[in-house]
Formats: C-alpha cells, structure tokens, sequence
C-alpha cells in the first residue's frame, strides 16, 4: 500500500508540474489542484505508516486510543490542508476567470502587459 | 504562561468580523480598524519591553501542554516584527483614508487589511510549523483580497502570477511539513530543536530543509524564486503597494531566520555556502532590473527583491553577529521601504502616472513631499546617522570577521547601485523641471503626507538611537539561536521529550 501510494504521489506531482509548465491558465490551475493532491497524500503517508480499519477513537473505558490505532495527527493536517486548498483553488479559478474576461484570452503568454516596459 | 499572547490575535479578527458585517458604514470601519491596529501597536511596544526585562513569553492553547498542544511563543524576533506589522498597518490606514475610493471600502477593504494583520500577527507568535503554514494560508488569502482588489487588467494579470506562484510556494513548504512530521514526528518547533539534533539520518533533514527553503525563499522574494514580486507588486492600490512591499517578503525571512535559526541549525551550517550564494544573486539581480524600469513603484519593486538579499545574507553568516545585521536591516527596510512607496506613490497619486518620463517639477511644487523622498531614499541608501547605514555596518563587519569577501563586496557594491537609482527618481521626478502646468495639479495635504513623515521620524529615531535598537537586535539573534533555553520555556526544564514519555505515547 504505500509503495502504490508513493508512485500516486509521484505520478500526482509529475503531472501536476507538466501541466503547470503549459501556457493555459486552465491547466496551470489543474496543474496545481494535481499538486495539492499529492501534497495532501503525501502528508497521508508520513503517519505511522498506513493502518487498515483503526480509526484514533478513544475507548471511554480504556482513557487512551488502542496502541496501534493510526495516526491522528495527521489526518488532523491533511484536513486543514484540504480545506485551505479548497478555498484557495475556489479563489484562483475566479481569478482566473476575470483575467479572461480582461485579457480577452487563456494564455498566459498573452498576460504580459504588467511585465513589459 | 502568557496567556495575554492571543490578544493581538483576538483583537483584529474579531474586530474584521465586525468591520465585515457593517462594512458600508465608512465611518465606523475605519473607527474599527484603527483602533485595533493602534491596540496591536501598544501591545507590541509592551511587549518588547516585557520580553527585555523577563525573556521569552509562552503560552499554551487551551492548557494542552507543550508538544501536544498549540504552542505560541513570543521572543524578541517576535517582538519586533508584531510591532513594525502594526505600526506599518496604522500608517497604511491613514494613507488609505486620502487615497482608496469609497468603492473600494465597500468591497472589504479595511476587513480584508485587518485579515493581513491577523496573519502576519499569528506568523510572528506561533510555535509550532504546521500552525506557521496555516498562518501563512491566512495572511496569503487576506493579500489575494488586496492585490486584486479594483479588479484593472494588470491587477487581474499581476494577481493570477502572485498567486499561483505563492501557492506553489505554500505546497513547497506542506510537503516539507509533511516529510519533517515523517522524519522527526513532531511540528512543534521546540521539540523539532531537540529531536533533530540526535536524528541520524541527516539526509533525508537536509532534503527537508531544501523544501523550506524553497518556500520560504518563494514567499521572501530571493532569486531565481522572486518573479511575482515585480510582475504585481505595482498594480494594486498605493497604500497596498506600500503595505505589501514592507511587510509581506520579510515575513518569509522572518520564517526563514525562526525555522533556520531555530529548528534546522544543523542543515544551516551545510546550507550556508547556497544561502551566501543566493543572497549575493538575489542583491545584483534586483538591482539591475530596477535600474531597467522607468516606473516608480516598478523601480522600488525590483529594491525589495535586491534588499532581501541582504537579509539572506544575515542568516547565511551563520553568526549571532550576522543575524543581529540581518534582525536590524530588516526592521530599517521595513520602515524605509514603505515610507519610500508612500512618498513616490503621493508623487504619482498627484500627477496621476508613475512614468518617470511624464512626471517632474515635484520639488518645487512639494517641497515637503521632497525633503521625505530625500531622507527616506539616503537611509535606503545607508547614509550615516540614518538606519540603513547601521545594518549594512553590522552585515558588512559580520562578514568580515568571517573572511566572506565575496558577499561583502557584492554588498558594498550594491549599495552604489541603490543609490544610483533612488538619484534616477529624484533627478525625474522631484528635480527636473516639469513638462507640463502643474498649476492645476492638487496639492499634498497631511493625509498624503503624515503617514510617510510618521514613518521618517520612526527611521531616524532608529538612526539616531541606534545603540539600544542594535542591542534589542543582538537580544533577538541570540534569542532565535537559543535553542536550549526555547525547548526550558516551552516544555519545562527536562524537556519535551520527557513530557512525551511521561504521557506515555
């Protein structure tokens, strides 16, 4: 399991990182949702390794989680993560939709008017 | 415990929160926003005196005990940052009162400015790395707001690239949370110093750390990363432009020094060679392009990036000596830069162009409006008594004592070349004579005026006191290399290791 999942994040970043190089704005931005994907799995696999069917729950009786129950920390982070990245990818396509509005155009070498003399 | 860390986290947020549901009632938004900023002010100022007569201030969240909990600590990096925050928002508030159309108001303005120092504020505090890249999220959004706020085609294009760039930035910097929390099992930045210093497998640290220093480097502006800097730092708002120019790149340099200082200092001393490099790259670089451009705000756009170098350079000396350089030009461009930005922004809110070609004849037209450019632009300069020649004294001396020639030269001879073009804008702007009537152009009054001249003082009573803003300076580095003393505060005097095992993980 976490031999597939290092080659998902591997194959997640790689494309994310093709498709950010490309001149669409469209796909800069799949681009970087791909690479937020592989950040979050990432954060997945730097547990205590990748645990099946043990939930962090504590047992009111016993006082502390069954020791060998998954991390829950880091499922606390990739949490967070995934609801910032959620906000701000809502925000970059907006934004992205008003530079073409503007810009008349998707590409991103069209977009240079703030760069030139 | 000090538990009085949240208020200047409390105030703006809550304070935001009102200003966001009144927020077409002008008067009282602006009511809003300047008493919580003046708040933050006071508490910062109380704070550096706090932390000067008794050390370190900590608190933990909820009473969860350090490394579990949420960790905020104060130290006199801290300290300083938390003060310049406030005092550059405040000035920035009074700037936008003469300059930000009501339109703009409507859409958040002042809310979305409180947001910002929400985040700078928890940036500065927190202890904890996951929590500094929520912070970070925060403080990003909150300048999304800002940057495109106006809705122009240069915003929207100057904003898409400040963006994504940012945001590949911030997933730089989550991988690299994600790899340490694998590596070391901890965020919190005391038990990070502790761990990391016995872990054994020091590659996989330093791979980590490139990470950071890819992220952070991004954030600060550092080449070959700074090329949303002056692709956008120039479309927004005047006030804007001033506010981000001085604060948002040093906080990446505040995260560099506070995660490089404190939690990798072991990868800093094998990083240094590349950080000497970068810093040098990054100095000559900025100048260069600033020496290009024909635009005020896009000539002090491309200095931010050459100053930041400077700041590389003092954590790249590896030296309390070097940080304490670094902790001090960075307070000094803080303030200079936005006073710089605000100056050169009256100027080109009263002719209505940044173009130096179509501007001229200010001197003589606003002879005050001159003298702060002159002042301002000598202590970016270095100019003795003024503050900049003290922190490029101390990075200068620092290298010096450390046989690194070729950073100091470069640094040296940087400096001509920021002076080359700060003369660039005053021989075009202020001193040659002005092509067209000026006759009919408004006059600067004090709501043009005071902010820059609150922030020229501000520069010059650092000048002139030099000696105790260079002893808080010396308190802070030795205070960001403590490490030892940092993990006693947080975790209590065995350590956090021994509240982890006592708990029984």
């Amino acid at each position: 399991m976490t031999l597939i999942l290092s080659l998902v994040v591997g194959t997640l970043f790689a494309g994310g990182i093709y498709l950010m190089l490309r001149r669409s704005v469209v796909k800069l931005i799949l681009g970087l949702v791909l690479l937020s994907h592989g950040a979050n799995l990432l954060l997945f696999l730097m547990g205590d390794g990748l645990i099946k069917a043990r939930p962090p729950f504590v047992k009111p009786e016993a006082g502390v989680a069954p020791p060998d129950s998954a991390d829950p920390l880091i499922q606390a982070l990739i949490l967070t993560a995934i609801v910032i990245s959620f906000g701000l990818l809502t925000f970059v396509m907006a934004l992205a939709y008003r530079a073409d509005q503007a810009v008349e155009s998707d590409d991103l070498d069209a977009m240079t008017s703030t760069d030139r003399l | 415990m000090a538990h009085h860390l949240f208020l200047p986290l409390i105030v703006p947020l809550l304070s935001a929160s009102v200003a966001t549901i009144i927020v077409r009632q002008h008067g009282w938004v602006r009511v809003i926003a300047v008493a919580a900023t003046l708040f933050n002010l006071g508490y910062g100022a109380w704070l550096l005196v706090t932390i000067a007569a008794t050390g370190r201030q900590v608190t933990q969240a909820a009473g969860w005990s350090a490394p579990f909990g949420i960790t905020l600590v104060a130290d006199g990096l801290s300290a300083i940052m938390l003060v310049l925050t406030a005092l550059l928002t405040l000035v920035t508030i009074g700037y936008s009162f003469a300059t930000v159309d009501a339109r703009q108001e409507r859409f958040y303005y002042y809310p979305l400015l409180l947001l910002l120092l929400f985040g700078c504020s928890g940036a500065f505090l927190t202890g904890d790395l996951f929590n500094l890249y929520v912070w970070f999220e925060i403080l990003l959004v909150a300048s999304f707001g800002l940057i495109t706020l106006g809705g122009s085609r240069g915003q929207l294009e100057g904003g898409l690239k400040y963006v994504v760039l940012n945001l590949f930035g911030s997933i730089c910097f989550l991988v690299g949370a994600g790899l340490l929390y694998g590596v070391a099992g901890t965020l919190n930045m005391a038990h990070l110093a502790e761990r990391l210093s016995t872990i054994q497998d020091a590659s996989l640290v330093t791979a980590v750390a490139g990470f950071f220093l890819v992220a952070f480097g991004s954030k600060a502006g550092l080449a070959p990363l700074f090329f949303w800097l002056p692709t956008s730092y120039h479309t927004p708002n005047i006030a804007v432009t001033a506010l981000f120019g001085g604060l948002l790149t040093k906080v990446g340099i505040y995260a560099l020094y506070r995660v490089f200082g404190t939690v990798f200092q072991s990868e800093l001393a094998r990083l240094a060679p590349l950080i000497l490099v970068v810093a040098g790259v990054t100095m000559v670089v900025g100048v260069i392009g600033a020496m290009a451009q024909v635009n005020v705000r896009r000539i002090l756009a491309f200095h931010i990036v050459s100053q930041v170098g400077y700041m590389a350079m003092g954590l790249g000396l590896v030296s309390v000596a070097g940080m304490t350089a670094g902790i001090l030009f960075m307070a000094h461009n803080i303030v200079v830069k936005t006073a710089l930005f605000l100056i050169g922004g009256a100027a080109e809110h009263l002719t209505g162009t940044g173009e130096l070609k179509q501007m001229g004849g200010m001197a003589r037209r606003e002879p005050m409006l001159a003298l702060l450019w002159l002042l301002a632009s000598f202590a970016l300069v270095g100019v003795p008594p003024l503050t900049g020649f003290f922190g490029k004294l101390g990075l200068i001396q620092a290298g010096l004592a450390q046989e690194q020639w070729l950073i100091v030269g470069v640094a040296a001879t940087v400096s001509l070349f920021t002076l080359f073009s700060m003369l660039k804008i005053w021989n075009e702007v202020f001193w040659k004579k002005a092509y067209s009537d000026l006759s009919a152009m408004p006059r600067a009054g004090v709501g043009l005026l005071a902010p820059a001249a609150v922030l020229v003082a501000v520069s010059i009573a650092m000048g002139i006191g030099a000696a105790p803003t260079l002893e808080y300076s010396a308190l802070a580095a030795e205070q960001v290399f403590d490490t030892a003393s940092l993990v006693r505060d947080v975790c209590g005097p065995n350590g956090c290791e021994a509240v982890e095992l006592a708990v029984g993980h």
